[in-house]
């Protein structure tokens, strides 16, 4: 697998960069124990989102967890077409390409992910990667007197712009959600300086 | 390829014709083909004359105006409609193969979904109804208010040059009236039907006989008839009843209304089907709703809010009062008036707003509260839609029940900051709303809270107290306010080093001028290049008003120039300079609000370019006063001993 790198990237207008959206649905939190069920995943470029350009695909797995499945819902014997996992990274990677990942809580889902790629003996992800969670924290004001929360949950970012929760916990609904929190966050970084690559990535 | 986002999309067009009429399969399949755009607002979708897109839109959140170029003034363009959630645009030119004739601008931050026209075409043509509708919409040459009535058409730019601005147009919007029908029958008792209206909170009531109207009861009937003592309350309502009634059909215009009520000198029209008593009842217009959809009257719009029952009813009531600032300001009516009405028609949204969140909670408040505006908000100097700065404060309670009743306000203010969201006020982005559990407190917490911001005056806990001491009571228990007033009062009369600290922080904003007298604008960012009118020359005059009152101890004006006119009461031999102030401080606001009229935004920046020489005077001169004012203060309170 290999694909070019832009090296010009960091000054392309954002509109010109494609970003891609991309969230998990794993067995639980470990690296090591759990697996990934669902990657869903869509792509920004422009400010748009095109419907039949997005990704979603349903992995076949042996490790199964009860609790988890009450979140996201994915049955141990659905009726959904599952992918080998080999098979589902290796159509996730030629989705993403060389586009920027954004996720929330990002470092979950691409260590998830390189995990992954590394039982399947394939390279770990080399993307630039934003996560929403923390540039989130961007548009808040600063003061010493205002404890800023640490984290800030892709529930609360729904809240926080009205977004609707429908589809939260489902892996392409919570990709679509946050996509629209992060084009509404840069939206208000602008209204305080120019927004650059440099700037979402730092 | 089917997923959970094509999914929603179709969810979401099922709802709105004519998509509304195609097969779920279709949809789903159509679905597929859509993008979903994201439009920042004042971002353009197309411009005028530009070629056609392959996709037309709707919109899915939000609002999107389409404007046509004015041929009077280059530089200002008619707003000829504005699409909502739901509303179609876009679409003839691609059907007709023409440029677009008119421009669509985000009106609001919107989501807008583009359905290519190839993808959409077949149905359209292989579909009688689908394509009935867009040819009706084509044909029906919708221009702006009148579409109002027509949810789902299509907007079109087939739109004449002779249309004369849109708010005369406003006279030949039908009426709008409510749909929800209140009636009894002939027998219902008097008393009964009074009870109905009140819970209802309406003037009127129709009276029907097997489905057909016979009668209306209004206010003034019960107040002649019954009150007077001439029938007792148990009276049946056909004894009462005005009768026969007089019909209208349901689609005559606001004008035709009027002149209707003139004639018969009456002030409820009934409205049915075809317009005679035959058919059924589909509503009640009354001069009250003809008065708020002329959006002209204060009183009116007030009355109109107490009405509501949701936060999206406030919206749209908000928009009314926008129209209104928007004339008195080209009338010319006095800022301060000004301000004060359109302060208290946002009090009585906010109220609402608290009322309507309250009845949300399943039980009554445990205590009493006062929830607070704090900010611009709260001195009454805000007149355009802004952020949200409020806190909540409630009587002490016993310390084991402090964190339930803690609860339970947090639990309220996030119903109605989100209900305040709703209707058009952003969230603070230091979270200061009441909804934040720091700002959500008991009367002691929070006397707790201010001591200690007074007590150790650093930045940041003078920077709290700037924003924090000008608040002023929205909804509650006024009892509280005037605590934690006089709580404050004591507190910086015991530590008077905290005013010095106050008068250090008021000094700090940047200054408005350079040394040439040229305006200093702004150097980073999107608003490069403006003129900070906020922080450069209201915030100064704002600062220094709070810490000057603060020292005389005055409690309950939170208003900057009624501050400054208190003060010229106070200090007569400084009078000159505090009307000064205050008058400066009326220009700029006024100044602001215009700008952000013209630009729909907060007003904070101005481009000085588009300023004409007069402006620009005008706005040099309350640089004086603002330098003036700050030299009162720095020496006062002798900052220079501090900052040595």
């Amino acid at each position: 697998m290999w694909f070019n790198k832009n090296k010009n990237t960091p000054q392309k207008s954002i509109h010109e960069i494609r970003f891609v959206v991309l969230d998990t649905e794993t067995t639980g939190f470990s690296f090591y124990k759990d697996r990934i069920l669902c990657i869903g995943a869509l792509s920004i470029q422009n400010n748009s989102i095109a419907v039949r350009n997005t990704f979603e695909v349903y992995v076949n797995q042996n490790i199964y967890n009860k609790e988890t499945a009450k979140i996201h819902g994915i049955l141990k014997n659905s009726k959904k077409e599952l992918l080998e996992e080999k098979e589902a990274l290796l159509q996730f990677l030629d989705y993403l390409g060389d586009a920027i990942i954004i996720a929330h809580h990002a470092m979950f889902d691409i260590q998830m992910l390189n995990h992954a790629l590394e039982r399947q003996g394939l390279p770990e992800l080399k993307n630039e990667y934003i996560d929403t969670s923390h540039l989130y924290k961007k548009t808040l004001l600063k003061s010493n007197l205002l404890i800023k929360k640490k984290q800030y949950s892709l529930d609360e970012l729904a809240e926080k712009f009205s977004i609707s929760k429908e589809d939260r916990h489902t892996a392409l609904g919570d990709a679509y959600i946050t996509a629209i929190a992060f084009l509404k966050i840069v939206a208000l970084l602008k209204q305080k300086k120019e927004v650059t690559l440099k700037l979402l990535l730092k | 390829m089917k997923n959970t986002i094509s999914e929603r999309v179709a969810d979401f067009l099922k709802n709105y014709p004519p998509f509304n009429l195609l097969q779920k399969k279709e949809l789903l399949t159509l679905s597929e083909q859509v993008s979903i755009l994201y439009q920042e607002k004042n971002s353009f979708i197309f411009t005028d004359g530009e070629d056609p897109h392959t996709s037309f839109y709707i919109v899915h959140k939000g609002a999107i105006a389409l404007h046509k170029a004015s041929k009077r003034n280059a530089n200002k363009s008619e707003i000829i409609d504005i699409c909502d959630e739901g509303d179609i645009f876009g679409i003839r030119p691609l059907w007709v193969k023409e440029n677009y004739k008119l421009e669509a601008i985000a009106h609001e931050e919107s989501i807008i979904y583009a359905i290519p026209i190839a993808a959409f075409k077949p149905y359209a043509q292989n579909n009688e109804n689908v394509g009935n509708f867009l040819l009706e919409s084509f044909a029906s040459n919708t221009a702006n208010p009148y579409s109002k009535r027509h949810k789902g058409n299509l907007y079109t730019s087939n739109y004449s040059e002779n249309i004369t601005p849109e708010v005369k147009l406003l006279d030949l919007q039908p009426v709008t009236y409510s749909k929800k029908l209140i009636s009894c029958l002939e027998t219902t008792p008097v008393n009964e039907l009074a009870e109905l209206m009140n819970k209802k909170r309406i003037g009127s009531i129709v009276i029907l006989k097997e489905g057909l109207p016979i009668g209306i009861v209004t206010d003034k009937d019960l107040r002649t008839k019954i009150v007077t003592g001439q029938y007792p309350i148990t009276t049946p309502a056909s004894k009462i009843m005005s009768s026969p009634v007089i019909t209208y059909p349901k689609n005559m215009t606001v004008t035709q209304a009027q002149m209707a009520m003139m004639k018969s000198s009456i002030s409820h029209i009934c409205l049915t089907e075809d317009g005679t008593v035959n058919t059924k009842v589909v509503g009640i217009v009354s001069k009250h709703d003809i008065m708020v959809s002329l959006g002209d009257n204060p009183a009116v719009l007030v009355k109109a809010i107490k009405r509501t029952t949701k936060h999206k009813q406030i919206k749209v009531i908000r928009k009314s009062i926008m129209n209104l600032l928007q004339g008195y300001l080209d009338e010319n009516i006095p800022i301060g008036l000004t301000a004060k009405i359109i302060s208290e028609l946002n009090d009585a949204c906010i109220k609402q707003v608290i009322e309507i969140s309250l009845k949300k909670m399943t039980t009554p408040p445990p205590t009493n509260f006062a929830w607070m505006a704090i900010g611009s908000q709260g001195r009454s100097e805000q007149l355009l839609h802004t952020d949200q700065d409020n806190f909540l404060v409630f009587e002490d309670v016993a310390e084991d029940v402090l964190p339930k009743t803690t609860n339970y306000f947090l639990k309220l203010a996030k119903h109605v900051t989100k209900g305040l969201n709703t209707i058009g006020y952003e969230y603070c982005p230091a979270e200061m709303m009441a909804s934040n559990p720091k700002w959500c407190l008991s009367l002691q917490e929070w006397k707790n809270m201010v001591s200690h911001w007074i007590i150790n005056p650093g930045p940041d806990e003078v920077l709290m107290s700037s924003i924090f001491f000008d608040y002023s009571l929205s909804y509650g228990d006024k009892n509280l306010v005037d605590q934690l007033s006089e709580h404050i009062f004591t507190t910086t009369k015991k530590y008077p080093l905290f005013l010095l600290h106050l008068t250090k922080g008021a000094l700090q904003n940047p200054s408005p001028s350079g040394f040439f007298r040229s305006f200093l604008v702004e150097q980073d960012g999107q608003n490069k290049d403006f003129f900070d009118i906020k922080s450069r020359a209201l915030m100064p005059l704002v600062d220094a008003a709070r810490v000057l009152i603060l020292s005389h101890s005055v409690k309950s004006i939170s208003n900057t120039w009624e501050r400054y006119e208190k003060l010229a009461e106070l200090e007569p031999n400084n009078s000159e300079i505090y009307l000064a102030c205050s008058y400066a401080t009326k220009a700029l606001l006024k100044f602001r609000t215009k700008q952000g009229l013209l630009h729909r935004d907060s007003g904070r920046y101005i481009a000085l370019d588009k300023l004409s020489k007069e402006e620009k005077i005008k706005l040099k001169r309350t640089f004086k006063t603002v330098k003036e004012i700050q030299e009162l203060i720095s020496i006062r309170y002798n900052v220079a001993n501090l900052l040595g």
